[in-house]
């Protein structure tokens, strides 16, 4: 099943839809971030990743890892869209009762690999998942996306040392570089810049792609698979809010949920 | 004199079994594999250790990672390094998902001796203990640890297994067997029950030979999990020998006194008091003088006995 670059497209149009249908029931949880990412996610799990619906701990699978957990209403709508679970019970996000926990618990959710919400840790748990790979001489490849608020905590550096030193060519991040995190923009917040050569000092191969362009994200991915003897980091600028006008580049809807109305207003612009 | 064997020296030889019988066990460390003793197992089989550097956060989360996968890792460090750095990313991405990480600490304690305070974690069993899905061992001796190790290999959960740097005697017979959650009555008695872990139940041994001599007969009970807890044991002692003192190398504010007093205020109140490090931190010295210096020695558990017998109701 290879999907044409307009199909991605409209699957990633879907997942914005199911994103801001779950919130906007949940009333609560993260738009900005999910939708920044909805591009990239959706093009892992309908094109790059090999996965088994059918058989979620199939060995071989790729693994995925937000390391963003509150954008996790991007990765249920893909989990649910490629048959993990029915879309029928997206509704059910952040609900008492619900396997749709609000950050990702993957003994709740049938798909997750990894439990997340506390920012920093994520690629350091995918540098174990690569070890693993390593070790047992598996074909898979890890993917992480992390934010670019979040690697402003020091844990990402011990990552980045790690995965370097153990030459995890199976291992490929992307950083979702929305600008924005929640107090501010993140370079007056704490400036990350200059990006690209911080992660080659690390000693990662880095590409940098528009992250809202699915042929750009296809092919980043294929040069990190072809990449060898390093992990690679794909610096994808993106827009906070992405798809939903009001919502692009807004600080505010970082963790705040459309109301009944917004929600209208953002579907009718998606439709 | 009993043989003196380091938990950490045991841990390291128990690492070599499991090399040899579980093609799933890796381990980690954070540059004192050479003090942790899993130097050894890295000799052995470099393909599965991985040396993370002086990055324990990071060491935890790749142990995470590589649980998901299906290896067991056992993670070292210093138990300051592994436990309180390390807390939010135990929290998080071990215990929260239950993953199959063993984290298996040397140097706890204050008989880390000469290097102080900021090198004596004497708060570890505290907030590990306090974690859902968290086992929390820690071992009497040498040959506890190695079985300790070996089971958990087979035990498929987080743990937390407190070693320490010195060498004390054995105190287990050579017949034991250890198991998860069960604590050993090591010595009989009917006047007063010492529960003590660690290296402390030597301590609790001699302290219940002195008061011997005073025709006093002191139970003496291992017991090595702290979590989940054996209240079965705790109950008995206090229904048969009506006074309980408790013994660690570690604060008496959530260590194992709390957890053997949280089972009595609920379920059997008698009188109680808890031998630990007081409400401070260390010191440099040597183990058995600062043991001493913070009334944790035999000789401060045998006066803990005599207090709360005398509270005994008659
Ligand atoms: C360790 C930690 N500190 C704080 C938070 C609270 N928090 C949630 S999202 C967020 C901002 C994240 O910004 P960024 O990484 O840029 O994510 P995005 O913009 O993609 O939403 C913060 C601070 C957290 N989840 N974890
Ligand atoms: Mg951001």
């Amino acid at each position: 099943m290879s999907l044409s670059i307009s199909e991605l497209e409209e699957r990633a149009n879907e997942v914005r839809q199911h994103i801001i249908n779950m919130l906007a029931e949940a009333g609560s949880g993260h738009p900005g971030g999910s939708l920044s990412c909805a591009d990239i996610v959706t093009t892992l799990y309908f094109n790059i990743m090999r996965h088994r619906p059918e058989e979620p701990k199939w060995p071989d699978r790729d693994r995925f890892v937000l390391s963003k957990g509150h954008a996790v209403p991007t990765v249920y709508a893909c989990l649910a869209m490629s048959g993990y679970f029915p879309v029928s019970e997206l509704k059910t996000i952040r609900k008492m009762g619900s396997r749709l926990q609000g950050h990702p618990d993957m003994n709740m959710t049938p798909g997750l690999e990894m439990s997340t919400g506390s920012l920093g840790m994520g690629l350091s748990v995918s540098v174990g998942m690569a070890l693993a790979g390593k070790i047992d001489k598996l074909p898979y490849r890890v993917f992480v996306v992390l934010g670019d608020g979040e690697i402003q905590e020091g844990q990402n550096w011990e990552a980045a040392m790690s995965a370097a030193h153990y030459r995890l060519d199976n291992l490929c991040a992307f950083l979702d570089y929305n600008k924005l995190q929640i107090d501010g923009r993140v370079e007056d917040i704490m400036g990350i810049e200059p990006l690209i050569d911080k992660w080659k000092a690390f000693g990662w191969h880095t590409l940098e792609i528009d992250g809202h362009n699915i042929g750009q994200i296809i092919k980043a991915a294929e040069e990190a698979k072809e990449t060898k003897g390093k992990p690679t980091m794909i610096i994808a600028h993106t827009i906070k809010g992405k798809g939903v006008s009001f919502m692009e580049g807004v600080v505010g809807f970082h963790g705040v949920a459309p109301s009944k109305e917004e929600a209208e207003k953002a579907l009718a612009e998606l439709a | 004199m009993p043989e003196m064997v380091a938990t950490r020296d045991a841990y390291g030889k128990a690492l070599l079994k499991l090399g040899e019988i579980n093609p799933k066990v890796v381990v980690l460390d954070a540059d004192v594999s050479s003090s942790t003793r899993t130097a050894n197992f890295a000799a052995k089989f470099p393909e599965r250790f991985f040396n993370m550097g002086i990055a324990e956060a990071n060491m935890i989360g790749a142990a995470a990672g590589l649980a998901t996968c299906g290896k067991i890792p056992f993670a070292s460090s210093f138990a300051i390094f592994a436990s309180a750095r390390c807390f939010e990313q135990i929290r998080n991405c071990v215990c929260w998902p239950r993953l199959n990480v063993k984290i298996v600490p040397s140097h706890a304690g204050i008989s880390v001796g000469e290097d102080g305070a900021s090198h004596q974690a004497v708060e570890d069993i505290s907030i590990m203990r306090m974690l859902p899905n968290m086992t929390v061992i820690v071992p009497a001796d040498g040959l506890e640890t190695e079985q300790a190790i070996l089971t958990a290999a087979e035990y498929d959960g987080p743990m937390y297994i407190r070693l320490g740097r010195a060498k004390f005697p054995l105190v287990s017979p050579p017949d034991y067997k250890f198991s998860i959650g069960k604590s050993y009555t090591i010595r009989e008695g009917s006047d007063a029950t010492c529960i003590a872990a660690g290296l402390m139940v030597f301590e609790a041994l001699s302290a219940a030979e002195k008061l011997q001599e005073q025709g006093i007969n002191l139970r003496v009970i291992n017991m090595s999990t702290i979590k989940p807890i054996d209240k079965e044991a705790i109950l008995k002692a206090a229904e048969e020998t009506g006074a309980i003192v408790t013994a660690e190398e570690h604060t008496i504010i959530g260590g194992l006194g709390s957890a053997v007093a949280e089972v009595l205020v609920e379920e059997k109140p008698v009188p109680m008091k808890r031998i630990g490090m007081p409400d401070r931190f260390g010191l440099s010295g040597p183990p058995r003088k600062l043991l001493e210096k913070f009334n944790m020695s035999d000789a401060d558990i045998a006066r803990a006995v005599l207090e709360v017998m005398g509270r005994k109701k008659l």
